[in-house]
């Protein structure tokens, strides 16, 4: 090589600044850039007349140095600097910014303090999680630079179309932080990796992790009020480095690895074809309210990260304290951005967007008919390929399930068929047509869309586990700290007629039931199946129905209580199993255009007579038949879903000559006989009608009869 | 930061000497590098290294990543516990052979070589 291709003249400095050789320094991109022998450093900030660059060497409380940068190498409203010589691995950084001298009402300048870079690709300050001696610190969080330099080593990303997802929601730190977890880095990356075989087992292809960006989890000033115990904000809803891994969850990371361990987990995931959601959580940050630390963004920029009231107080639609001001196209590149580099830089899946209705309002709070933010993660190059999957209301009443601005890209969770689901399992009046609706991929909301528009599930992060809808009526809050007010009311839960632990067989046995009938209507139902992790191993939160702040084992899965639960994990594998076997389960459209001639309709409903379904409110029976006609063969499920408190004998449908009913689950039977293997389905004896227990679900399908096979 | 080095049979050792951190790394990349041959066989000794940063760790894979270019086979002896656990949380560990002593080490780097022995491909 010549020194023409090595040697570039903007790799040497024109001048030095506090000690330090710079140049003015490139606008694009944002954040900290390694380039030939230094650092680009580029912040927006529209307001400030005066911008210092603060270096800190990893460990020091003081500064190294302040470099005020030259007026005269701001581009617009971006200060850059290019910085020469640095210790790159043990440099830490922020920005101290000024302000106007006679500051204008939405002005949150302080430059007492330092304020991090809204695009540190690590953060340090919370490298151990809930250890408070590094919360004293001064500038508690600073900046730092990732290498992204990974070794991928040929990693693709699995590319699981959306309607074959099975979706398993799990805390990093919940997931294997328990003693039984027996893994070598509790509650980290690294100790999810070796729980890979479970979930693999367990036939899930999809983790859907709550929130990773860095955040802190001593952010609660919340105590038990029996105990003392300090409360936490253990599932980190409360972003502060959104391009920063969680360095608390790292094992590695007091050797600053936190990214590369992040990296080989979805590796690892990867090569068991289980793919990556990150909950992200793009609604407000964690700066709070009025009376919130200036951490970041409020002290760069604080009228362009945040919707403001006209008097310069925060709009609150997140009941958090602040709302971020998505629509602002400074806001709207950061998010892009953000998301791209999960994407590109982590392998990153997809991505569901935490109180996503945010996203659909203008810097004032009003709702936008087309929000430019979503249109562009809707249509964007690098983000082709990940879900998109809405949370699609927000803490001010927004509602927009059904109604979110989807460009016939996004998902939403469907909260409607969480709250159909759980009526009809408890045997609400009106509820089996509702439930109906839902369980063919809700067509009133996701019509011109897909099935697959809708992530169906029973529970998740937010209210009880499955274990505890079916063992409380009401909310155990009380350890949180807030007298019982937080957490939703709202349950649509059911005891089966004790609240909480009972000795009684009738009762417990009706629980077991109802748990299994959530769980088997969800994996039969057309649309994505999200489940929250641990249910599957009967996971109990005691009641609590808002367990965000506990870190301790009513968050944490308990790895014995699964191994109890064998026969539930068995029950569940199998239905995900059924439910991979059977594509009428898992149609990608609604109306398949030009459905081939078959035996059935694509769906058909039933009573207790045949083709004869009951839609009056008092009716608790569903039966449901899906058909699919492709050219290997037919496929074909039929679904008894009883809510009734009596046994009913029901009608089935007549196959074709040469085709039996068999019986995957009857949910009535106790374990092993619950459930068959798919495929291994033993034939139903009356093939004219079947019983389908008090509050029970009975799934059948049909196969060619064993006789016939014979004769073949 | 020293290397010193020196031969058993056809494998080359490199005895390290001092801290890697991101001062003694760049010089140690260096002399690291100059020790991988075409189809060479390379124990790199990590006894004597009380302190080894992340730039340490980024001196290692980039050398793993060298040695593939030209065929070299690598082992880590000498790694501490410490080290160890971030190496396996971080999935590093899986790119070498790690073994307790310098001659082990040696003996398996000059076992012919099972390219694809644990599943994956090498580009």
């Amino acid at each position: 090589m010549d020194a023409y291709s090595t040697e570039r003249i903007d790799s040497f400095p024109t001048e030095r600044l506090s000690g330090y050789p710079v140049r003015p320094g490139r606008a694009l991109p944002f954040g900290a850039t390694l380039v030939p022998g230094g650092v680009n450093f580029s912040v927006y900030s529209d307001a400030s007349t005066a911008m210092s660059l603060v270096l800190y060497h990893r460990g020091e409380s003081e500064p190294r140095a302040q470099l005020p940068i030259p007026a005269e190498y701001r581009i617009g409203s971006v200060w850059a600097i290019t910085v020469f010589g640095l210790d790159c691995e043990d440099l830490e950084y922020g920005f101290r910014a000024y302000g106007p001298a006679e500051p204008g009402p939405y002005d949150r300048f302080d430059p007492r303090l330092m304020v991090n870079d809204p695009y540190a690709r690590m953060m340090s300050g919370r490298d151990s999680w809930g250890k408070d001696a590094e919360r004293g610190l001064p500038a508690r969080y600073r900046s730092r630079l990732a290498f992204d330099d990974y070794d991928w080593d040929g990693d693709r990303p699995p590319l699981i179309p959306q309607s074959d997802l099975v979706v398993y929601e799990a805390h990093v730190r919940g997931f294997t932080r328990h003693p039984s977890s027996g893994v070598s880095g509790p509650g980290t990356f690294a100790g999810l990796v070796e729980k890979i075989p479970y979930l693999a087992e367990l036939g899930v292809n999809c983790v859907e992790l709550m929130p990773v960006f860095e955040f802190d989890e001593l952010d609660n000033p919340r105590h038990d009020p029996h105990s003392g115990a300090r409360r936490y904000d253990f599932w980190g809803y409360n972003p502060i480095g959104f391009f920063a891994p969680k360095a608390g969850y790292a094992a590695s990371a007091r050797y600053g690895t936190q990214a590369d361990e992040f990296k080989n987990m979805v590796k690892q995931l990867h090569r068991a074809g289980i793919e990556v959601i990150l909950d992200v959580v793009f609604n407000h940050t964690g700066e709070g309210g009025e009376q919130g630390p200036t951490l970041s963004f409020r002290g760069l920029d604080n009228s362009t990260y945040y919707m403001l009231t006209p008097d310069g107080g925060y709009y609150n639609f997140t009941g958090t304290g602040n709302t971020l001001n998505c629509n602002h196209p400074v806001v709207r590149g950061f998010i892009i951005d953000c998301l791209r580099y999960w994407a590109a830089e982590y392998h990153i899946d997809g991505f569901r967007f935490d109180l996503a209705a945010v996203l659909g309002r203008a810097p004032d709070g009003s709702v936008l008919a087309n929000p430019p933010v979503l249109e562009s993660l809707a249509k964007d190059p690098v983000l082709r390929d990940c879900k998109l999957i809405a949370e699609a209301w927000d803490a001010g009443g927004l509602y927009q399930v059904g109604g979110f601005n989807d460009y016939m890209r996004w998902s939403e969770w469907n909260g409607r068929y969480r709250d159909a689901v759980r009526r009809f399992l408890k045997g609400d009046f009106g509820a089996a047509s509702e439930f109906a609706v839902r369980l063919t991929g809700s067509p009133d909301l996701y019509g011109p869309q897909a099935p697959t528009a809708s992530v169906n599930f029973v529970t998740a992060h937010d209210g009880f586990t499955l274990a505890d809808l079916v063992s409380y009526n009401g909310k155990h809050n009380a350890a949180n700290g807030e007298d019982n007010r937080d957490g939703e009311n709202q349950n649509n839960s059911w005891n089966c007629g004790a609240e909480g632990p009972t000795d009684d067989p009738a009762v417990i046995s009706l629980r077991r039931r109802q748990v299994r009938n959530a769980l088997l209507l969800l994996l039969c139902s057309w649309g994505i199946p999200m489940l929250l992790g641990g249910d599957e191993a009967g996971r109990t939160q005691h009641g609590n129905n808002n367990a965000y702040c506990h870190d301790d084992p009513l968050t944490w899965l308990d790895w014995d209580l699964a191994a109890e639960h064998a026969w539930l994990r068995r029950f569940v594998r199998y239905a995900i199993a059924f439910r991979r076997a059977h594509p009428a389960l898992r149609r990608p459209q609604h109306r398949p255009a030009g459905q081939a001639a078959g035996w059935f309709p694509a769906v058909s409903w039933h009573g207790t007579r045949a083709w004869a379904a009951d839609w009056g409110a008092h009716n608790r029976l569903l039966a449901t038949m899906f058909y699919l006609s492709e050219p290997g063969g037919h496929d074909c499920v039929y679904l008894a879903a009883n809510a009734y408190w009596e046994p009913l004998t029901v009608e089935l449908p007549v196959l074709p000559g040469g085709v039996i009913w068999h019986r995957f689950a009857d949910t009535a039977a106790p374990a092993p006989d619950d459930v068959a293997e798919p495929g291994n389905e033993p034939p139903v004896n009356d093939q004219a009608r079947i019983r389908v227990g008090e509050r029970s679900v009975v799934a059948l399908v049909a196969h060619h009869s064993p006789f016939e096979k014979a004769e073949k | 930061m020293e290397i010193s080095t020196s031969t058993i049979g056809s494998v080359v050792v490199a005895t390290l000497n001092g801290d890697l951190d991101s001062r003694s790394a760049p010089a140690a990349q260096d002399d690291l590098s100059a020790l991988l041959t075409d189809q060479g066989r390379l124990v790199v000794d990590l006894t004597a290294v009380p302190y080894m940063s992340s730039a340490g760790l980024r001196t290692m894979l980039l050398l793993y990543r060298q040695a593939q270019r030209c065929e070299c086979r690598v082992a880590l002896v000498g790694l501490s516990a410490d080290l160890r656990t971030v190496m396996d949380s971080t999935g590093f560990l899986d790119f070498f052979v790690v073994d307790d002593s310098v001659e082990a080490c040696a003996r398996v780097l000059e076992e012919p070589a099972e390219e694809e022995d644990d599943g994956r491909v090498f580009h």
